[in-house]
């Protein structure tokens, strides 16, 4: 979602006008869109790709409440019927700018412009890349941020994973199944994974462990064949040949469209106050694109009620905003 | 409405390598989840380049052959062939447009 197309244009006339506009088809955006629906609203979720953002990546959820588990394409695709089956439509295109259009909202997409009453914005966060030599030109040949879908090209074989985090571990434990050995290199000396995840992970008898250590190239002709690292306590250098390298090392908002518009933090993430809502009347950031998120499905989902619970109020009350009664309109 | 047919191994070059027309092969797998999202958008796109473009499914798990031979390491991978050369490779899940501009500089 890049701003540099259509920012001067005028809004096409006639543009499509929605009550709620939703940026983004997470478990945020679809929980945002199933409230949003229900409370009767002409509601419209965009979405650039496929329903799902993250967890559709996720081979597994085991942590969502009441759901014990569940594949992540699955659950995203309930989701999605079941916001859809109250009314919310969904529109396939990118969102290149966002503007304010008097109170309310111009969304700029590939597909035209929208108007929106109400705009949440759930657009989710993308995955870091290590920014070292190697890495780009071996995307897909050995370089993976996707465990789940490219572990299995590596039957056999010798892998790495870089990072020390929940999705590092999850997809270093799925990785395992195929791989012969799966070298975990972590820049700390300790994990920053949770318990459960830490112990089925050490557990692991294909698993091990490289501490302090920093992945600076990574090494091929057409394929991955090694990668070069750094301990960072002795700033001693090694390679390590390897068939794979799995990297899952945090991630960053996407907001690049809202910049100039909203307030931010310095890592790109929008701040709302505790409805969700931006320094901006009738917009709201919801799931991993906001600031202080917990990043799980669980928390994203109550991050987009939250948020449609808190347009209904502004739009039913002609857009005015003011805490007091948005909480006592809950209580109701 | 036309759907992208399955292809193997055996049909490869036949099939993917000979054809008159540009091609677009999917590469995928039952247990991979990107490629369910991009399943049904190429889908659509064989819909509305029929006559144009064919377009092909190849499961990695069973065709290792064709697979290992183009050095796939990632699905989804979308290649686009023209007389038998790749002028084209996708890898990892993209939107529509993109899929879109690789086609329409294959049939430029």
């Amino acid at each position: 979602m890049s701003p540099e197309t259509n920012n001067k244009r005028d809004p096409v006339d006639g543009a499509e006008e929605y009550d709620v506009v939703i940026i983004g088809g997470g478990p945020a955006g679809l929980a945002a869109g199933l409230y949003a629906a229900r409370g009767r609203h002409k509601t419209l979720l965009i979405e650039k790709g496929v329903v799902g953002g993250q967890i559709a990546l996720t081979e597994l959820v085991e942590n969502y409440p009441g759901v014990p588990t569940v594949n992540g394409f699955d659950l995203a695709q309930t989701m999605l019927q079941q916001s859809e089956s109250y009314g919310m439509e969904t529109d396939y295109t990118a969102v290149s700018a966002v503007e304010r259009a008097g109170e309310k909202w111009l969304v700029r997409t590939e597909g035209g412009d929208i108007i929106a009453k109400a705009l949440i914005v759930t657009s989710g966060a993308e995955y870091n890349r290590l920014g070292v030599p190697g890495e780009e030109r071996l995307t897909g040949k050995g370089v993976s941020y996707c465990a789940t879908c490219d572990a299995a090209f590596f039957k056999g074989m010798d892998v790495a994973v870089v990072g020390g985090g929940d999705a590092a571990m999850d997809e270093g434990i799925f990785t395992s199944r195929y791989a012969d050995k799966v070298s975990v290199v972590h820049r700390r000396d300790e994990l920053r994974a949770s318990a459960i995840l830490q112990e089925r992970a050490f557990a692991n008898p294909k698993m091990d462990f490289i501490w302090n250590t920093v992945v600076e190239e990574i090494i091929g002709d057409g394929q991955v064949t090694a990668v070069k690292v750094r301990d960072v306590v002795t700033g001693q250098r090694r390679e390590l040949p390897l068939s794979a390298v799995f990297i899952f090392i945090g991630q960053h908002p996407n907001t690049d469209f809202l910049k100039g518009l909203v307030k931010m933090d310095n890592g790109g993430h929008v701040i709302v106050d505790e409805w969700m809502e931006t320094d901006q009347p009738g917009l709201y950031a919801a799931g991993d694109v906001r600031q202080n998120s917990a990043r799980q499905v669980a928390s994203s989902v109550g991050d987009g009620v939250t948020a449609a619970i808190a347009a209904d109020h502004y739009i039913t009350n002609k857009f005015t905003h003011a805490p007091g009664p948005v909480a006592s309109a809950v209580s109701d | 409405m036309v759907k992208p047919a399955e292809v193997n191994d055996a049909e490869w070059e036949q099939e993917v390598l000979k054809s008159q027309l540009p091609v677009l092969v999917d590469f995928w797998a039952p247990w991979c989840g990107p490629c369910r999202m991009v399943a049904p958008i190429v889908e659509e796109l064989a819909d509305e380049y029929s006559g144009k473009v064919r377009f092909y499914k190849i499961n990695t798990d069973d065709n290792v052959g064709t697979a290992s031979k183009y050095g796939i390491r990632s699905i989804p991978t979308l290649l686009v062939f023209k007389d038998g050369q790749i002028v084209d490779q996708l890898i990892g899940f993209r939107p529509k447009s993109d899929l879109k501009r690789s086609l329409e500089k294959a049939l430029s």
